[in-house]
Formats: C-alpha cells, sequence, structure tokens
C-alpha cells in the first residue's frame, strides 16, 4: 500500500503564500504609482482625448506617426539629445574630480566633502531660481564678469544659441552632489592596502589612477552614468522656471514638451504617446550601455 | 642580501603617547627576523614604519648602510605581503604577479618570463590566467607571495601572511616560506602574533609587548631562558606556570604560591630586598613522582582538568590562585578530581624579580628535553 499522500494544494503553496504576504506592500505601492500610470499611458497614446483627459476616439498608431513627422517633436528630441551629451560626461568627469581631491586625507577635507555634495540638498526649484539671477542679462554676475573683463554681453537664456548650453550649465551644477557622493562613496570602498601595495612597488599617482581607481570604481562609475541618463532624459523643473522651453522651442527638452502637451494643450493622447516613445528611448540606451559597458566594470 | 638597522625607533600618533619606543635591533643581511607580540603592540606599525608607509617620529631607520627615514616606499627596494594578500581584484594572477614590474618599464616579455618563473617555483602555472577570486585561500597567498618574489628586492617583509588560512595549510606555508627564504637568501622581516609560527620560522624573534622590545634572540634561547614573566607566558604552549614567591633565607626554601615549600640547595638563595618573587616552570618540567620519590619531595596537587592529545597528556591543577598546567608524554588516564603527587626540580625553575620582572634565576636543568646530534650517531 502506497502510504505516500500527496500534501494538499493548500499545504505545497504555504512558502509563496508567506512570500506573497511580505510582498503585498511594495505590490500595492508600485501597482498604484508605478504600474497603473504605466498601462495608464500606454492606454492614451493609442486614443484622442477629451478635455477631461478621458480616451475618445481609438486612433491606433497614429498618434506616434504624427509625432514622428512633426518638426516640433524632432526639435524636442535634438535639443534633448545634445542636453544628454552636455551634461552627463562633464557632469560625471567633475564630480569624479572632485571626489578624487576630497577623497585625499587632509586636514579640513570634511568641509569640502560637506561643500561639494551639498548641491544635493538644494530643491530643482529653489537652484534654478539662483541660476536664473546668476543668469539675468543687466544684474546676472556673469554678465558683470564678463563687462569687467570687456567681453561682449551673453544672453544667456534668450539667446536660442545660448539657452540650452546655459540651462546644462545649471543642471551640471545641480547633479554634481549626487555624482559627488556616489562616486566618493566608492572610491572610500577601493581597500586602501592596494595602494600601499602599489606604492611599495613605486607606482605613480596617475598609475595608480589608471591601473587601480578607475577599474576598481568602474561599477560605482557604471551606476551613477546610468542613473544620470535617465535624470538627464527626464529633466523637467530647471526648463520650467530657467526657460519655459524656449527661446524658440531651443530648450524644449522632451518631458517638458509632453507636460506641455498635457497640461497646457490638452492633448493627453499625444502627450503619452512622446511619454512612450521616451520611454522606449531610455530603456534602449540602458540596454545598449549595460550589453556595451558592463564588460568593462569589474564587479568584485 | 641588506642589513636592517634600527636606531632608538619610536613613533607616536598624537605626539603625546608613544605607541612604540626605544627600539634598537640589527636586522642582519639574509636572517629571518619574526617580530612576534600581541595584537595592538605595535609590531605592524613597526614593518610599515620599515616599509615606509607610516612616518618615523624619531630614531633612525638604516636599510643597507643608508638612512632611510625619509625615503619614499619604492626606493627601500624591499617587497611586502599583506595579510589580506592586497592582491588587484580585476587583474589576473598573471597581471598581478608583474604589476611591480609593470611600474619599473621591465620589457612585456621579461615581465612575462619572470613571472612564469615565479609561478612554476610556486606552483601557480595553471592558474595564472584567472582572476583573484576565482582562487582558495591558499592560492591567493601564493600570488602574494609570487608578488613580493618576483620583485628580486634584497629585503622582504610580510604582515600575518598566514593568519587567514587554515592549520593545516598554515603548517605547509610555514615550511615553504622558510625554504624560499633560504633558497634566493633575502633578508626576511616577519610579523605574526602566533609564537608557534615565530618558534619554528625565525632565525631570531623580537618580542614586544606595549611598544617596547621585550627580548630579542634566537627562538630557543627565548623559550629556555625568557627575559621577563610576559616572554615566559606568551612564549611556549600551554604557557609556563607562575606563581608569586617568597626566599625563606632561614630555613633555605622557597614558598611557592603560598603553599608549597620547595627545598632550596645549600649554596642557592635568592634573598631580594623586596623579596617579592615569581616562580615560573614549564608545564613539561614538572614530572611525575613515581614510588621511590621521597615523600617530602612530593607535592600533591588535585586534579582540575585533563586533556589526552595522543602523545602527551595536559592536566591542570589550581595553584596559590593561578591555574597551572603540567605536560606529561604519554597516555595518561587521569581524572580530574583525583589527588595526585608531582615532583619539582629546583634546577628547571625560573626565578623573577615581582617589581621589575627581570630574571634572577635561568632553569639549568632542562630534564631530558635537549638532545645534540651525537645521540643519533
Amino acid at each position: 500500500m502506497n502510504t505516500h499522500v500527496k500534501p494538499g494544494i493548500w499545504r505545497r503553496t504555504g512558502n509563496a503564500r508567506t512570500a506573497f504576504l511580505y510582498l503585498l506592500p511594495s505590490v500595492i505601492l508600485f501597482s498604484v504609482f508605478v504600474f497603473y500610470p504605466m498601462f495608464r499611458t500606454i492606454y492614451l497614446s493609442f486614443f484622442l482625448t477629451n478635455q477631461n483627459g478621458e480616451a475618445a476616439l481609438h486612433v491606433g498608431f497614429e498618434n506616434f506617426a504624427y509625432l514622428l513627422e512633426s518638426s516640433a517633436f524632432l526639435n524636442s528630441m535634438k535639443a534633448t539629445v545634445l542636453f544628454v551629451l552636455y551634461t552627463v560626461p562633464i557632469g560625471i568627469i567633475i564630480a569624479l574630480f572632485f571626489a578624487l581631491l576630497a577623497n585625499e586625507k587632509l586636514k579640513g577635507i570634511g568641509f569640502f566633502r560637506t561643500v561639494y555634495s551639498s548641491t544635493m540638498g538644494i530643491s530643482v526649484a529653489a537652484s534654478s531660481v539662483i541660476w536664473l539671477f546668476l543668469f539675468h542679462p543687466s544684474v546676472g554676475v556673469f554678465n558683470r564678469v564678463l563687462s569687467v573683463l570687456n567681453f561682449p554681453q551673453i544672453q544667456w537664456l534668450l539667446d536660442p544659441e545660448w539657452a540650452l548650453i546655459s540651462v546644462s550649465i545649471s543642471t551640471i551644477w545641480m547633479n554634481t552632489g549626487f555624482s559627488f557622493l556616489i562616486l566618493l562613496g566608492g572610491l572610500q570602498n577601493i581597500d586602501e592596502h592596494l595602494y600601499e601595495s602599489s606604492r611599495i612597488d613605486g607606482a605613480g599617482y596617475f598609475y595608480r589612477l589608471r591601473r587601480i581607481t578607475i577599474p576598481m570604481l568602474s561599477p560605482t562609475l557604471f551606476f551613477i552614468i546610468t542613473i544620470s541618463l535617465i535624470n538627464a532624459f527626464q529633466s523637467f523643473g530647471q526648463i520650467d522656471i530657467l526657460t519655459k522651453g524656449g527661446p524658440s522651442q531651443s530648450t524644449n527638452l522632451i518631458v517638458y514638451s509632453i507636460y506641455r502637451e498635457a497640461f497646457i494643450n490638452y492633448q493627453f493622447g499625444t502627450a503619452s504617446a512622446q511619454a512612450v516613445i521616451l520611454f522606449i528611448i531610455i530603456l534602449i540606451v540602458t540596454i545598449l550601455q549595460f550589453k556595451f559597458g558592463e564588460r568593462k566594470v569589474h564587479y568584485q | 642580501m641588506k642589513r636592517v638597522e634600527l636606531i632608538d625607533l619610536s613613533k607616536s600618533y598624537d605626539k603625546q603617547i608613544d605607541v612604540i619606543s626605544g627600539i634598537n635591533v640589527t636586522i642582519e643581511p639574509g636572517e629571518f627576523f619574526v617580530l612576534v607580540g600581541p595584537s595592538g603592540c605595535g609590531k605592524s606599525t613597526m614593518l610599515r614604519m620599515i616599509a615606509g608607509l607610516e612616518e618615523i617620529t624619531s630614531g633612525t631607520l638604516k636599510i643597507g648602510d643608508k638612512v632611510a627615514n625619509g625615503l619614499p616606499p619604492n626606493k627601500r627596494e624591499l617587497s611586502m605581503v599583506f595579510q589580506n594578500y592586497a592582491l588587484y581584484p580585476h587583474l589576473t594572477v598573471q597581471q598581478n604577479i608583474a604589476f611591480g614590474l609593470d611600474v619599473k618599464k621591465v620589457k612585456k616579455p621579461v615581465q612575462q618570463k619572470r613571472a612564469e618563473d615565479v609561478a612554476e617555483m610556486l606552483g601557480l602555472t595553471e592558474f595564472l590566467q584567472r582572476k583573484p577570486r576565482e582562487l582558495s585561500g591558499g592560492q591567493r597567498q601564493r600570488v602574494a607571495l609570487a608578488r613580493a618574489i618576483v620583485s628580486e628586492s634584497p629585503i622582504c617583509l610580510m604582515d600575518e601572511p598566514l593568519s587567514n588560512l587554515d592549520a593545516k595549510l598554515r603548517a605547509h606555508m610555514r615550511m615553504e616560506i622558510r625554504r624560499i627564504q633560504r633558497t634566493l637568501g633575502i633578508t626576511m622581516i616577519y610579523v605574526t602574533h602566533d609564537q608557534v609560527e615565530a618558534m619554528t620560522m625565525g632565525d631570531r624573534i623580537m618580542i614586544l609587548h606595549e611598544g617596547k622590545i621585550q627580548q630579542v634572540g634566537k627562538p630557543i634561547d627565548i623559550y629556555n631562558n625568557p627575559a621577563n614573566p610576559f616572554v615566559a607566558t606568551f612564549i611556549g604552549s600551554p604557557p609556563m606556570n607562575l606563581a608569586s614567591a617568597k626566599n625563606d633565607s632561614v630555613s633555605s626554601t622557597l614558598l611557592i604560591g603560598d603553599t608549597w615549600h620547595l627545598a632550596l640547595p645549600a649554596n642557592e638563595n635568592y634573598s631580594h630586598p623586596s623579596s617579592e618573587l615569581i616562580a615560573g616552570i614549564r608545564p613539561e618540567h614538572l614530572r611525575p613522582a613515581t614510588k621511590d620519590t621521597p615523600e617530602a619531595d612530593k607535592f600533591y596537587v588535585e586534579v582540575t582538568n585533563v586533556e589526552v592529545l595522543g602523545n602527551e597528556t595536559v592536566f591542570s591543577f589550581e595553584l596559590g590562585g593561578n591555574e597551572w598546567m603540567a605536560k606529561w608524554s604519554g597516555q595518561w588516564h587521569i581524572d580530574s578530581g583525583d589527588r595526585i603527587p608531582i615532583l619539582i626540580d629546583t634546577g628547571s625553575l625560573c626565578i623573577f624579580e615581582a617589581d621589575t620582572g627581570e630574571l634572577i634565576k635561568k632553569p639549568t636543568d632542562l630534564g631530558n628535553f635537549v638532545f645534540g646530534k651525537e645521540v643519533l650517531l
């Protein structure tokens, strides 16, 4: 007689049910604030909407087709790509430079660590207002300095040639604090003995930087590059306060363009379609980065 | 093969308290010199001062015949093995070994040749293309060793290189490091907290305690004639038994631990101004009393714990508030709680002055523990 009785389904799934119970709080939070809006956006991107943002007319892929032909959208894409190229590499190089400086064991280095990371503690809105004053055509510090040095005045935020660069400068300044802090953390995690051992071998500063610091920091660098790229694609606050997308659409980055389309023109359908395109772009960039960038990363 | 000379060396971090002071020692060319002491005694700091990783507060460090106080680490012509090995995790074994050569701009083919030679010497040939995380602890240790050897520096410093290995591998690596050092004839300065490593590896050892030299000498001399009670208990396992003692010059006896009266030979007398003494005896010098022993020489002790180790038996008992241990060869069937008679020879006693810890009587009779080669021939 077979005495081995298969336990009932209720008992067999005991662990799974317990696990789900533990996951429940995050499942609820993610569903309400991430998954629902995401699927709602994808849904809306296939519709034309009425004034209240409700789906009114199913148009299939027409929203996307319209966007890809619209010069305003393509211009906004171009501005976004330029903005990413301006801010991400320079921002990370500056943050890395500061982190390397602040990683030296010197008296009073704590003060500099605080100063370099302090931009993290300032909200985008507050720092944008500060930069608004710095960029001011007549009373701004930059133009004052230029006039003292007898250089021609620059219409920082009003000149279409300069506006994107000005916004990029302020964005780099805002993001440096966070990148600095993460990179400094990464540097401090590197075993001090590696440097001591290389000092006994006689390795100079730049040799150590090239053969020890950068490879050992590569996981952190990879992380901060990914995060910075995503952040740059999603910049909004500083645009809204500094330029409102102008002059002549030169700083109309894609997230700002989505905002205008949805909440000023009440075109929730095309706004959602733009959001979906942005999502796909970020996804592709991140996948590419993992595919090609991660090969150069040395995990412990 | 270079001499290292430390003259009145001291180190202080806060300019008030010296963590190391008054270090005077000369390490001869080709010598295997071991720095040993409990954790926090300053032995690693001393090694790092020799390496140039730590500044010298005062005193002179000479490497070869040159004063090396201000020299950067790479100008001191030495190699170092760290406790955690400090291997570069992102480089292969080959690159790790050749790192120092690459820094010194040695040509690539030469780098490869030398790395391969050293790898073969240490049995690492098949692991050359692996990353450190793919190696076992013992293999990593060998890579660290290879890195030190490949530089062909005349002086090698090691900071507790074996402490992360298991006991069996440690015993094996002890011999291997010793063999390599002899073959290459390098001057080795080796830091450890393990007295077994110090005893077995060192030509000479230095015992440090609280930043001060306790004793420098050949391992066996230190074992036989410890300079003070600290050295007596630090070297040897189980440690030397110590108890307070008083010299009674009238009856010519030594009162040990307030309980034992040991009759002294007529010509020996340890009267001392303070008359407070510490008596010490190695566990193997406490011998079993036999039926022939006169009753007056026997000391009865109550056994509190017994460990039979196969070829020897260690048992403990209490004397004057201290736990004493005796080590007898062979397997003895003793149970805790037994009262057994033991014998003490005055000849194998060490006597220290209690206040200064100074050794005032060396053991003269080491029993049947010292043999010459003649015995074998």
